[in-house]
């Protein structure tokens, strides 16, 4: 196992980074670290974000005893744990297709598959959120499968829309918000992962599994209009 | 109940406080005043805390009508002339408005970003703990938008606090001037010596792509080593300079996203935040790399410098105006006599 690695990001924040590639037992450290230092309650920290592979610790320079706070964040992530337990497993409903997943049909062509067989490729995997980044409510999952597996596009879309179910490379992502993306987008979800007028706002956090079920284009409307309406949409099932 | 009607504003004209916190690691960033400095000296002229929300004024003016009762107000940040029903209002001075009085700010000579703070604070809800409006996410303001005409602000008093109207004998705290401060990292092991040498050596320029989610600029290409420009996304500080394949530097500010996937290079260091944020377009930057203690060590004198200005703060009558007042004054009217103080 790798020893974490201190890292500086200005006066304000410091990153604890286990790896630098995606692996489960990093982002267990990572999230075991981030729990610990919930529980630990240290002077002059404000937040954290944890992420696939590193932990950022912003803290108020001024007030922090930086020595003191960087060796008990430090022997923290040595000792954190290496797996963690399953959060909620989600039922996510996605329509796939036609104008909700318009790289369905090349990305199926691109693997030598029909758009079925990559539903159900898709579909078939449970899914575990890493991390929710870049912007609210964003998504990214590990777990999918190796034969879908389709590097990024050359040419990024200006703006792909909220609730967006994309592929690249070895990830899987439930988008936020519209968003400028070089993903490749098999399907759509009316679940707003991120709704401020909502308690609690955010649906997934990181450790939870997710599951795709497959829907018929004909609910979108009615999905999408309870999920307005504050509705989750989003089911927890059993593991 | 007191409001202010707004007659007119700019489109990026937001309510803004200390920022939002702990919804980060939920993708959503913090938000909150450009320059925490201006907004915080704009604050102390009326007697507030520092992070109380003030009115972001970008680039553009605001002009509003005081409804009902009265309101101390004071403007600090970007120069903009202030007036009230017509008359100049001295800069780095707090002002007291009655019911049917119109203010008027006018666009910026200097800088970006203006801060309005009055008396007691708005009358807003928070929303996810904070009024800092996010530009991206939608999130904060005035129900989730920046203020536009007709909009009715509610203030907390109903009238200006007894008592006179405070003014700073010596202005605004001064900022430092000369190179961006960075401290190196959390990625300043993607870059080759050429790299840094580049980074640390030239100057580069904002390009339009100025907002408060960051600032694009353009200048000569910094080399990454063998490690290459792709990394697994982690984690964003407000100030992060990253830098994509293309060579040329982003940095991240108030309204950015949580985590990136580009090598970080350096990160701006938290007492030159406000000073860059009032830098826009066209303007040239250049970068000098200082330790994480001489960062500190910088905030702390800029936290000190702005206690000093809150207890040097007197009533006009207190005052004797030095030269360095007068120039501040001569730079918004052009020339303004002395008594206009009262």
């Amino acid at each position: 196992m790798t020893e974490p690695r201190l890292l500086l990001a200005g006066d304000s924040a410091v990153v604890v980074e286990f790896s630098d590639q995606i692996d489960p037992a990093a982002n267990a450290r990572v999230l075991s670290l981030d729990a610990a230092l919930r529980e630990a309650n240290l002077v002059g920290v404000v937040e954290t974000v944890p992420t696939y592979r590193s932990l950022m610790v912003q803290i108020d320079p001024l007030t922090v005893d930086f020595e003191a706070f960087t060796s008990t964040v430090m022997s923290l992530a040595r000792a954190a744990s290496t797996t963690i337990a399953a959060g909620t497993r989600w039922r996510v409903p996605v329509i796939y297709g036609g104008a909700f997943g318009i790289d369905l049909e090349a990305t199926a062509e691109r693997h030598k598959l029909t758009p079925t067989r990559l539903i159900e490729i898709h579909a078939g995997a449970v899914y575990r959120v890493y991390a929710i980044g870049f912007m609210p409510g964003f998504t990214y999952l590990g777990g999918l499968d190796p034969r879908i597996h389709t590097p990024r596009r050359m040419d990024p879309r200006m703006m792909t829309p909220a609730g967006t179910i994309s592929i690249g490379g070895v990830q899987a992502l439930v988008a936020g918000g519209a968003m400028p993306s070089g993903w490749h987008l098999l399907g759509r979800t009316p679940v707003r992962t991120f709704d401020a007028g909502r308690t609690p706002p955010v649906l997934f956090r990181p450790g939870d599994e997710i599951v795709f079920q497959p829907t018929p284009a004909d609910q979108w409307e009615a999905l999408d209009r309870r999920a307005g309406d504050g509705d989750p949409l989003a089911e927890r099932v059993a593991p | 109940m007191t409001h202010f009607l707004v007659k007119s504003c700019g489109p990026s004209t937001s309510l803004q406080d200390h920022g939002r916190f702990g919804w980060q690691q939920y993708g959503l960033g913090p938000a909150g005043a450009m320059d925490r400095l201006a907004q915080a000296e704009a604050n102390a002229l009326v007697g507030n805390g520092a992070g109380a929300a003030v009115i972001e004024l970008a680039i553009a003016g605001l002009r509003f009508v005081v409804e009902a009762g009265s309101a101390r107000i004071a403007l600090a940040g970007a120069e903009q002339p202030l007036s009230v029903d017509g008359t100049l209002v001295a800069r780095a001075a707090a002002v007291t408005v009655a019911a049917g009085q119109t203010v008027e700010i006018g666009g910026v000579r200097n800088g970006r970003f203006g801060y309005l703070a009055v008396a007691g604070g708005f009358d807003v809800a928070p929303q996810l703990g904070a009024v800092a409006f996010h530009s991206r996410a939608l999130i904060g303001g005035l129900g989730g938008r920046v203020l536009q005409a007709g909009d009715r602000l509610a203030l907390c008093l109903a009238a200006a606090p007894a008592g006179p109207d405070l003014a700073a004998a010596s202005g605004f705290v001064p900022r430092h001037i000369g190179p961006i401060r960075v401290v190196a990292g959390p990625q300043d092991d993607y870059f080759s010596a050429a790299g840094w040498q580049t980074f640390l050596g030239a100057a580069y320029a904002i390009t339009a792509n100025a907002d408060r989610m960051g600032l694009r600029l353009t200048g000569p290409p910094i080399a990454h080593n063998a490690k290459g420009y792709n990394i697994v996304s982690d984690g964003i500080a407000t100030g992060s300079i990253q830098v994509p394949g293309s060579g040329e530097p982003l940095i991240l500010l108030a309204d950015r996203q949580t985590t990136g996937g580009y090598p970080k290079i350096a990160t701006v260091i938290s007492a030159d935040l406000p000073r860059l944020a009032q830098s826009g377009p066209g303007e040239s930057l250049r970068f000098a790399r200082v330790s994480r203690d001489e960062a500190v060590a910088a905030l702390r004198a800029q936290a000190s410098a702005l206690e000093a200005f809150r207890a040097g703060l007197k009533a006009p009558g207190d005052l004797s105006l030095n030269s360095g007042q007068l120039l501040a004054v001569r730079l918004i009217d052009g020339f303004i006599s002395a008594t206009d103080w009262e």
